[in-house]
Formats: structure tokens, sequence, C-alpha cells
């Protein structure tokens, strides 16, 4: 798939601990769903699926479970054993492009940059939802609304620079208005 | 290049109040939605807008000067009409620039209650004789109506003056339905939900992708498999009009290739006949298709405004290495 991390990247991760990375997830998830309420009413009967979120060059994939005010998350080495209702698997870059709007989900799906299975409406859900959340670098990493739009412009900026080192699928993403906020 | 009479309103999609105000900001002359019901044709998971959420667009489309044109364009249900009724009485509400409607009954209710609410004519009524839009724009006062996808440029053109002063609008891109829309009984049969009555062609609630051990995709709808797409094969939405069935032996596209409408080369020629509008299909799209797409076709109608060439290749670029089509705008069978 375009868009891998290095394969030395990989291998250098499958022997850190998850815990941290759980725990940095979880509160990046905490801080994402605060500035967007609305997100689990669009996912409407939908919210409380598990979504495995399978970063594909990554030795490690996260299960997510959003409900409420809040969201279940856990990462796992493996999904083999794991219970989930849909999966979504890209690269690492990929996926993180779909979550701030750089990418549209059907045209990766349709280049087979990114791949699904499982409860198909849950996905369609989940992706729409994510989409009008308009979820910025800042927001994610909960930083105060007054140096929000210079760090996404950085952000934005290593991000593309990141893309392109990797090979990764073209960018299409409404620009640097999609960090407005 | 004969100087075109007026400007061709460019009408972009917005399945979510984040992807109205992409397209707003993207350049769109106005935005067609819809509510989170079975009111409109696109009732996918996720989508659309509830009521407050559509005045709230409304309000940041009028702000920056474009216009919102909801879609109401599914069939009452026998029993439910209030449904439908309601989400009228709503849309104006809201501030509707336009209704866009297919239901004949809900036509005449939204005519009788609001005499002077602009509506128009959903390619979902499939209204595509001289006959069927005199009548829609002399008994209802229709302003405009939605085009289907199954007419050549030159029957657009007798279409348009014909249908005068009741305007024209066309699909110039995206998505592909060459059925008699508002008619189509596919998805009904594989799924027993529609677009024309639930707002759902191929409802996902009944689409399900397969990883092949050989690495093929395979993609069905309800009960049929409809499309193997092998390693490295765009991959697609499982519609049965566009699968890949074996007939006599031979594999083949049997309806329809899949394959994306990409009208760029034809929207001079399309301004030259009078159409008042393009539509760009997409409401399920993200951000990311909306701002691209909205942005590149409004620097091409700004360039016809101006008198100029547009930039065909550019275009043509958008359709995402997908295969594409003019589509029954240059055909010359019959």
């Amino acid at each position: 798939m375009r868009g891998n991390l290095p394969s030395a990247v990989a291998r250098a991760a499958s022997v850190l601990p998850l815990l941290p990375l759980e725990l940095v997830s979880r509160r990046l998830i905490a801080n994402a769903m605060a500035a967007r309420p609305s997100f689990v009413k669009r996912l409407a009967e939908h919210a409380g699926r598990t979504f495995a979120i399978d970063p594909t060059d990554c030795p490690f994939a996260f299960l997510i479970t959003p409900g409420g005010d809040h969201a279940h998350l856990s990462v796992v080495r493996e999904l083999a054993k794991a219970k989930f209702d849909a999966r979504i698997a890209a690269p690492m870059i990929v996926l993180l492009g779909m979550i701030d709007g750089t990418y549209d989900g059907d045209a990766l799906f349709f280049s087979r940059d990114l791949s699904i299975e499982g409860d198909t409406e849950a996905v369609l859900a989940l992706r729409n939802a994510i989409e009008n959340a308009e979820l910025s670098p800042s927001l994610v990493l909960g930083m105060p609304k007054s140096i929000g739009a210079p760090f996404n412009r950085v952000a934005r900026f290593a991000l593309a620079h990141l893309r392109r080192a990797l090979d990764a699928p073209e960018e299409s993403g409404p620009g640097a208005k999609v960090y407005s906020s | 290049m004969t100087e075109p009479a007026r400007i061709p309103e460019l009408v972009c999609p917005a399945g979510t109040p984040a992807g109205l105000r992409t397209a707003v900001d993207a350049g769109a002359h106005s935005v067609y939605c819809g509510f989170r019901d079975e009111t409109n044709a696109r009732n996918f998971p996720g989508l659309n807008f509830d009521r407050a959420e559509m005045e709230e667009g409304v309000a940041y489309a009028h702000e920056h000067g474009a216009k919102v044109l909801i879609a109401l364009n599914t069939f009452m249900r026998a029993g439910g009409t209030e449904v439908w009724k309601s989400a009228v009485d709503d849309a104006v509400s809201a501030g509707a620039d336009a209704l866009i409607l297919a239901d004949i009954a809900l036509v005449a209710y939204a005519r009788e209650k609001y005499p002077d609410q602009r509506l128009h004519l959903s390619v979902q009524a499939a209204a595509a004789t001289p006959e069927a839009i005199a009548f829609y724009r002399d008994r209802f006062g229709i302003a405009r109506i939605v085009l289907p996808r199954v007419l050549t440029v030159e029957e657009i053109a007798r279409l348009t003056a014909l249908a005068a002063p009741c305007e024209t609008e066309v699909f110039v891109f995206g998505g592909l339905c060459v059925m008699a829309e508002g008619r189509c009984m596919l998805s009904s049969y594989a799924t027993g939900k529609s677009p024309n009555m639930n707002g759902v062609c191929s409802p996902p609630s009944h689409v399900a992708y397969r990883q092949q051990e050989d690495g093929a995709l395979t993609a069905a709808l309800g009960d049929f498999t409809v499309e193997r797409f092998e390693p490295g094969e765009p991959a697609g939405y499982p519609t049965l009009c566009k699968g890949r069935y074996a007939v006599d032996g031979v594999v083949s596209h049997l309806f329809e290739d899949p394959v994306s409408l990409n009208a760029a080369e034809l929207l001079g020629r399309l301004a030259e006949i009078g159409v008042a509008a393009f539509k760009i299909e997409g409401r399920q799209r993200g951000r990311a298709y909306i701002a691209t797409v909205v942005q590149s076709f409004r620097r091409a109608v700004d360039t016809i405004a101006k008198g100029g060439p547009i930039d065909v290749a550019a275009l043509r670029a958008l359709s995402e290495g997908q295969r594409e089509t003019t589509g029954a705008y240059r055909k010359a069978w019959r």
C-alpha cells in the first residue's frame, strides 16, 4: 500500500510497550469528543459499535467503541482474537489524513489505498461523523484556540512533507481552510 | 465561441454541515442538501442535517452569498405523508432558497401552502418530455427542472428552449445513473429498499465487502455478489446496475460500465444552449472531494462567463483515476 512507514520504524515500535500509546490515544480521543459533542449523535444507532482501526504498517491496532460522551479505546498487538463490528485498514499516514480531511474516504477505497470489512453501514456512519467533526491537530491535542491556527499550519506542512516522503496518495483536501478552528 | 446568455449557477453537494461550509468556501453558487430522514434520496448513515443544523447551514450560506436548495425528493409513503409535509414546512422555515421535489402531491402541497416559495423538480421525478415539463411549469410554477442523465446535449437544447421560462439544470460531474430515476427498482429487488421510497440506492446495511485469500475483494448487495475486484484493480460500491455478471459464459458489466460522469468538455456548449445550472453529484463524498471539485468547476464557470476557454485537462484530472464518460450527452445511438 502507498504511504507505508519504513519497516525499521515498525520493527522498533514492536518492542515498545502498548500502555503509553493507549493512554495518549485515550487522551486524544477524549479531547476530540469533548470538542465535538455532536459526533456521537451523528453516529446514531452505530454508537456502541466497536471499530478496529488498523494501521497496516504498524505492529498494533486500535479498538474504539464510541458511546455517550466518551469512547472506550484499547490498543492491541493483533486483531485475530479481538472482537469488533467493523475494521478500517490503511497505512497510518493515510488514516491520519482521513481524520483531518486531507483525503476523501471514497477515493481511498476506490484506489484500494484503504480497505474495510464488517458492518459497512457502521463504517459509513463513522466516516461521515468524522468528516463533519472537522478535526484539526490542535483540536485533537487539546490546544487553546489562540495558538491553534498557526500550529495547524505547521502541522499540515509537516504532514504534507511526510506524505510525499512516504509516497502516500496525493492530497486532495480543502487545504489550510480545514484547520480554521 | 458565442457569448452565453447568463452565467450558469454551480450547484454543489453537501452531506453534512461541514460539507456545506466547505462547498460555500470553495465557491459554490448554491448548495443542495437534505434532512436526516427518508425525505431525501441520500438517506445514508451519518449524513444530512437535523433542523437546527439546516437553519445554521442556510444562515452560513446566505452570509457568504450562496443559496441553499433543500432536497425533499423521495416519494411519500401512504399513511406517512406528514413526514414529507412537515419537512416542507421546516425547509421553508429554515429559509431554503428552493425546494427540490419529486412527488407530485408534495409539489402540490408546497405550492398551495407556500405560493411564493421557489420550487425545483428533482431528477427523481423523471420529467424528460416537453409535455411533462410544461405541466409542472404551468400547473405548479416549477422554476427549474433537473434533467435526467439520459439525454443528449441537443435534446437538452430543445428541452431548455421549450421549458422556458422554467430553467433547466444538468449533472456535469460525479456518479452516473443512467436509469429512469425515480422508477428504478433494482435496489428494491435486492434489498427491499430504494432511493425512491427510502432514500437509499443499495443501502449500506445490505453491502458486504469480503477480502479473498487470493487478494481479490468481492462486493455483495444483499444475497447477490455483484463484483470481484482483482488486487490493484479500482474498487467500487456495489450497485446492481454496475455489477459484473456471467451470461452464456461471458463476464461483462451487463447493464452499465462503472464509470463516472465528467462533462467538462461540454460545459461551454451547455452554457450556450441556456442551461441555467450545472450540478455536481456527491452528497456522500467528503470535504476533500467537495473542495477540490467545487473549486475546479467554479474556475471553469467563471472562465465561461468571461468567454474564455476552460482548462478541460484540469477538470478531467478530477476523476481520481476512475474511468469517466460524457455519458449520454454525446451518445450517437438511440
